[in-house]
Order: C-alpha cells, then sequence, then structure tokens
C-alpha cells in the first residue's frame, strides 16, 4: 500500500463524560459516566484499526466523538496534523467530507421516505459538489460500485434486504470519496452468510480507493479479518493494542486472553480439544468504575497493586512492531 | 440405536402462517429426533424457522394466523400436537421448557424474580409455599446466582443481561424437565457473558441428564456444543447430521456456504471470505423447486422443478440436494 507509514488520525488523552444529573428542577450533576477514559491510538493511511469491545465500553462514543458529532470533555483528535476539537463548527464540514461513517442498522439509519438515490445524493447536496446531471452519473457509478442495479436509483428503502440496505449506506459515506471511514459495528445487524459480502466489500473498496477505516465491533473474529491493527477497549480504556495476528498469537492482557477464549471457534474438533478460560463476573458500571485497574475484579491474576494503582500502556515489543497493554502482569497466562 | 433412546420424534412437522399478503411456509417438512442426554443443534439464519420449530413444539403457535397444517410429535408415548391445550400445561413448563433469547423481554417487569420463579414451581407440583421458595433459593444457587436471598425480592430491572438469564434458566429447569429449549439463549449478551451462560447450561444438562435443543446462528457455538446438528433453509432442514459431519463433510452447498462465510479466529494466513451470493427468500413467495438454489453455485436447470428429497446419504446423515451424490464420490469440485 502506498504511504504505508503517513499518520492519518491521531487521538491523544481523549475524554468523555457524560454528566447525570439528579433533581429535576434544580438539578445539579452529581456524577458522570466515563464512556470513554483517557484514550490514545493512531491510524495510519491505507490502514483498517479495529477497535473492539463489549458493550458499553466506549468503542460508538469514540466513533461519534472523532466525528465531532459529540463534543469531548478534553483531547486532541489530530486529523493531517489538524486539531478536530479545536476548529470552528463551520470549519468541521471540511473534514466531515473527508472522514464518513457507516453505521449498524441499516434499517434505522436510512430514511425510510428518501429512495436510495436521494439519500446518496444527500452529501452530494450538502458539499454542493456538481450539478444535477454529473450528481446522477456519479450516484449510478456509486451503486454500481457497491454492488447494487444502478436502475434501481427510484426505489425506497423497505424495497430492499438488510445486505443491501448496507450496501446503500456503504455507497452514501464513499460517494463523497472520503479518506477516513468510520465503520460502527457496520455487520452486526446482518445474517452470516450476508455479512460476508459486506466484509468482503469493503475490503475490496479498501483496495481501490485506498481508504483507511476505523472498524468498530464487537465480533473479534470480524475485527481479526479486515483489520491490520486491533485495539481492545475495557470500560472506556484501551487495554491493549497490537497487529492482529500477533494480538491473537501473543495476547498480553488478561482480559484480551479471557475474550479470545470466550469466542467459540467453528471447528468442532479444535474447539472441544481447546483449554478455555471463562471470566467470572459482570462488566462493572462506568458510573463507578473499579479503582486502580478496571478489569480487576474480574481478573484471575489480579494482586494487591491492582486495586490501588491503575496500569499505563506499555509497549512490549521491541522490534518496531508496537504491542502496547496495560497490565502490571502483562503476559503472565491466566 | 435403539428406539427407547429417542426422547423426542418430531416427523414433517409443517407450521404455516395464513396473513393477507399470502401463505407463510414458517415451518415446512422438519423432521428430527432427539435423543436422551444430547444437545442437538438447530442453526439457520433469520426467517430460517428454527424459532418456530421450537414454538411449534411447545404448542405456542397463535392460531390463527399460525396452524400446524401436519406433522407429529412424538413425546413419552404421546404426539403433542393431538394433545389439547388444557393439557398440554402438562408439559409446557415441566417436562419441556424454553429458555428465550432476550431475558429482557421474557421476564415480567412488575413481578420480583423469586415471585416468577416459585410461580413456576407452584404451577406443576403440589407443594407449600415454603417449599416453593426454598426450592426457588436452591434454584438461583445453581444457576451461580450471588447473594441469593437478596436477589429473590430483586425485579428484573435490577439485573445485568446475563443475570436476567440465569434467573430465565432458574425457572426452566424448576420442574426438571427432560428436554430443555435454548432459542438463542446468549444473542443478546456480551461474549463474555455468552461463555458463562452457554457454559452452564451445558452443566445443568449433565447434571440432570436432560436433553438441549440448542438454537442458534454461531456456528462457533454449534460446534463447542452440540453432538448432531439440523441446517435450515428458509423453513426446510437442508442437513442433519452429527457435528463433525457438518463441519468437516458437509453435502449440502448451503451447509458449505455457511461455513465459508464466517471469519475464523484461528486462521493466520488472511484467506478471504466465500459468502453466498443473494438474499435468502421471501417465504410467502418461494422460488419453484430447491428454495436454495437461486444463491447455489452448484445448481442445475433440474434443480428448479423440484423440491429433493431428504436421503440418508450416510448412516445418520440426512441431506436435501438433488447433487450430494456426486459431492459423495468428488465428481463435482467443490468451489
Amino acid at each position: 500500500m502506498p504511504e504505508e507509514n503517513t499518520l492519518l488520525l491521531e487521538v491523544k488523552n481523549l475524554k468523555k463524560y457524560f454528566d447525570l444529573r439528579s433533581g429535576f428542577f434544580y438539578s445539579k450533576s452529581s456524577s458522570s459516566v466515563k464512556a470513554v477514559d483517557d484514550i490514545s491510538f493512531f491510524i495510519k493511511k491505507g490502514e483498517t484499526f479495529g477497535l473492539v469491545g463489549e458493550s458499553g465500553c466506549g468503542k460508538s462514543t469514540t466513533a461519534r466523538l472523532i466525528l465531532r458529532l459529540i463534543k469531548p470533555t478534553s483531547g486532541e483528535i489530530n486529523y493531517k496534523g489538524n486539531d478536530l476539537v479545536k476548529i470552528k463548527n463551520s470549519q468541521m464540514l471540511k473534514y466531515r467530507k473527508e472522514i464518513q461513517i457507516i453505521f449498524q442498522d441499516p434499517y434505522a439509519s436510512l430514511s425510510p421516505r428518501m429512495t436510495i438515490g436521494d439519500i446518496v445524493n444527500e452529501p452530494l447536496e450538502i458539499h454542493r459538489i456538481g450539478d444535477k446531471n454529473s450528481r446522477i452519473k456519479r450516484i449510478k457509478e456509486f451503486l454500481r460500485t457497491v454492488g447494487l442495479n444502478p436502475e434501481h436509483i427510484n426505489r425506497y428503502p423497505h424495497e430492499f434486504s438488510g445486505g443491501q440496505r448496507q450496501r446503500v449506506g456503504i455507497a452514501r459515506a464513499l460517494v463523497l470519496q472520503p479518506e477516513l471511514i468510520i465503520c460502527d459495528e457496520p455487520v452486526s445487524a446482518l445474517d452470516v452468510s450476508v455479512q460476508a459480502q459486506i466484509l468482503n466489500l469493503m475490503l475490496d473498496l479498501q483496495e481501490e480507493f485506498n481508504l483507511t477505516y476505523l472498524f468498530i465491533a464487537h465480533d473479534l473474529s470480524v475485527v481479526k479479518y479486515v483489520s491490520s491493527r486491533i485495539g481492545v477497549m475495557y470500560l472506556g480504556k484501551i487495554v491493549e493494542v497490537a497487529p492482529a495476528e500477533e494480538l491473537y498469537i501473543n495476547p498480553l492482557h488478561p482480559y484480551t486472553m479471557g475474550l479470545l477464549s470466550a469466542i467459540p471457534i467453528p471447528d468442532p474438533k479444535l474447539e472441544r480439544e481447546r483449554q478455555r478460560i471463562i471470566l467470572p463476573g459482570d462488566v462493572p458500571s462506568p458510573i463507578d468504575p473499579p479503582s486502580g485497574c478496571r478489569f480487576h475484579p474480574r481478573c484471575p491474576n489480579a494482586q494487591e497493586i491492582c486495586s490501588r494503582e491503575e496500569p499505563v500502556l506499555k509497549n512490549y515489543n521491541k522490534d518496531g512492531k508496537e504491542h502496547l497493554a496495560a497490565c502490571f502482569f502483562a503476559g503472565k497466562p491466566i | 440405536m435403539t428406539e427407547n433412546n429417542i426422547l423426542l420424534d418430531i416427523k414433517d412437522l409443517r407450521t404455516y402462517f395464513y396473513t393477507d399478503a399470502g401463505v407463510v411456509k414458517a415451518v415446512d417438512g422438519v423432521s428430527f429426533d432427539l435423543k436422551k442426554g444430547e444437545t442437538l443443534g438447530i442453526v439457520g439464519e433469520t426467517g430460517s424457522g428454527k424459532s418456530i420449530t421450537a414454538l411449534t413444539i411447545l404448542g405456542l403457535i397463535q392460531v390463527p394466523p399460525g396452524k400446524v397444517v401436519s406433522g407429529k410429535i412424538d413425546f413419552e408415548g404421546r404426539d403433542l400436537l393431538k394433545v389439547k391445550q388444557k393439557n398440554l400445561q402438562r408439559y409446557r413448563g415441566n417436562r419441556i421448557s424454553m429458555i428465550f433469547q432476550d431475558p429482557m423481554t421474557s421476564l415480567n417487569p412488575v413481578f420480583t424474580i423469586g415471585n416468577q420463579i416459585m410461580e413456576a414451581i407452584l404451577a406443576h407440583q403440589k407443594i407449600t409455599k415454603k417449599q416453593a421458595y426454598n426450592k426457588a433459593l436452591e434454584l438461583l444457587d445453581m444457576v451461580g446466582m450471588p447473594d441469593i436471598k437478596k436477589r429473590m425480592k430483586s425485579y428484573p430491572h435490577e439485573f445485568s443481561g446475563g443475570m436476567r438469564q440465569r434467573a430465565m434458566i432458574a425457572m426452566a429447569i424448576a420442574n426438571s424437565p427432560s428436554i430443555l429449549i435454548a432459542d438463542e439463549p446468549t444473542t443478546a449478551l456480551d461474549v463474555t457473558i455468552q461463555a458463562q451462560i452457554l457454559e452452564l447450561v451445558d452443566e445443568l444438562k449433565k447434571k440432570t441428564d436432560s436433553s438441549v435443543i440448542l438454537i442458534t446462528h454461531d456456528l462457533g457455538v454449534i460446534a463447542k456444543y452440540a453432538e448432531r446438528v439440523l441446517v435450515m433453509y428458509a423453513g426446510k432442514p437442508v442437513e442433519f447430521a452429527n457435528v463433525n459431519d457438518i463441519f468437516y463433510k458437509p453435502f449440502h452447498p448451503y451447509t458449505m456456504g455457511l461455513i465459508g462465510s464466517v471469519a475464523k479466529l484461528n486462521e493466520e494466513k488472511k484467506e478471504r471470505l466465500k459468502p453466498i451470493k443473494g438474499a435468502p427468500p421471501s417465504l410467502i413467495d418461494l422460488p419453484k423447486g430447491c428454495t436454495f438454489a437461486q444463491r447455489c453455485k452448484y445448481a442445475l436447470d433440474s434443480c428448479r422443478l423440484s423440491y429433493p428429497p431428504s436421503i440418508e446419504i450416510e448412516e445418520g446423515h440426512f441431506v436435501s440436494c438433488f447433487r450430494s451424490k456426486e459431492f459423495q464420490s468428488e465428481s463435482i469440485q467443490r468451489i
């Protein structure tokens, strides 16, 4: 891939706290949900960075923060060297043209009252690109690119299956020819046989248009299939970042180990021989996260220090390929 | 295989729904048997008829619009389809019980967990309330609920998703059923919690020597827990065999396609996924002939004329495909 080493997006110490207000009239903020709590990561041009974690870990909040659909509590989002947190709203439009998003639910993210042509046209209209005829040409071209029949330009979303609707969502994101596409659980609402179609389409498009993806999902098998590097989130924190293959072969954080072990592999002989570790307990509430390392109440390796101090991300790989983990006992088997 | 080893025997089950738009053939000719102590997996995509099969077994199909058009469900010497609704209560939640997909909507929000479990017990057992209370405590303990005395008095909204599902399981096993039907029991849960719940179901199955029908779309879960697997597509059973044959020696192109579609965590080389083209057909307007033909890489013109009968291609391995023999003799290349 060209420009392999250019940094496209760099997120630094990003935080988002949602205030919880108690009382109706004289509301005062009493506590907050620490949805994203001091995360940092970077994405290079042309790569796919996967963000994986369970519900409530802050994956989707991160996506919304990068597009500045919500304002962060603090931190930096450097896109091509410009901090998106600091720029004015009026300027943000320019960046939104380059950063697009594909949503999880193709049933809820397409307006039922617009034809798919209108849906794909809307970004072009907002960004004042081309005239009517050139737009129609472009819309048809992109519908074909994502595997839809351009003749169907005047049909409504309800006339399409889930997989086809997700293709419309992809065409809408693609039509502005963005650099970075944030994919927030793009296949989790789809059936398995259709998931594979969409994943392959996304890989093909990445090659064709030299796209960079931030791929957010809860399904580690899917994330591993598309990503070059993966970040694992737990309760608002990134606990491990590694190249996809490395993360699977050599997980360092006990949560990653537990997550990998919990996913059953569709291979009966292998699956029945495999030693599984079942993580105990539930994910704690992000309103009142555990002290020290947030994972310590569920961690089989936890020691006294884990509830007292918070581990920071450290690099454990010395030969260039960064492998970060935030654990005092990183690499210790569980 | 001896006859009396078979706990549940289902033959040619057909459940149709008569809607304004047309007849929905939700379950169309499903046959399988369930052995004592086994876990049988039913796998298929949305709308393949997995859940309706389960609901039909329990007699929970709403009439109208639904109707069981034909079939036999033999259980403990009786055809459940011939048992009157009133008498079905004796089986439902007692001999056969069910764990539903979504623990948020299948528990009653206005009653405490203890109340709901005791209700399940008292509906079938002639014991006092006090005894039922103690039994409920015991059950909650069995499903790994912490702090059981306090939890008895809690309402469903005070529980996490995983804990709710544990409560549901406690209810389902309250009367020591011989068959437990788990319909996507973990789809609404996070992966680490999913592992806990599935292990629990498996453990309880072994402890109580009951049989489990595990309905899921997750091939990983099937690979881990099922001994035999029924693959369903558009209301029809397309393949039925033991788990190893389904994964390593499938004879139906849909089964092959399904296995080729899933991303495998253990694959080192990035092998491209092989999706099945197109989308499942509408159950109202099923294509003539084999319902999978329009998506099938191996379909011949003759596949579109009539539906292939189910044949026993190898002992205990049933498949509905005209070309299955060719796959067996390897005279066609699997692509």
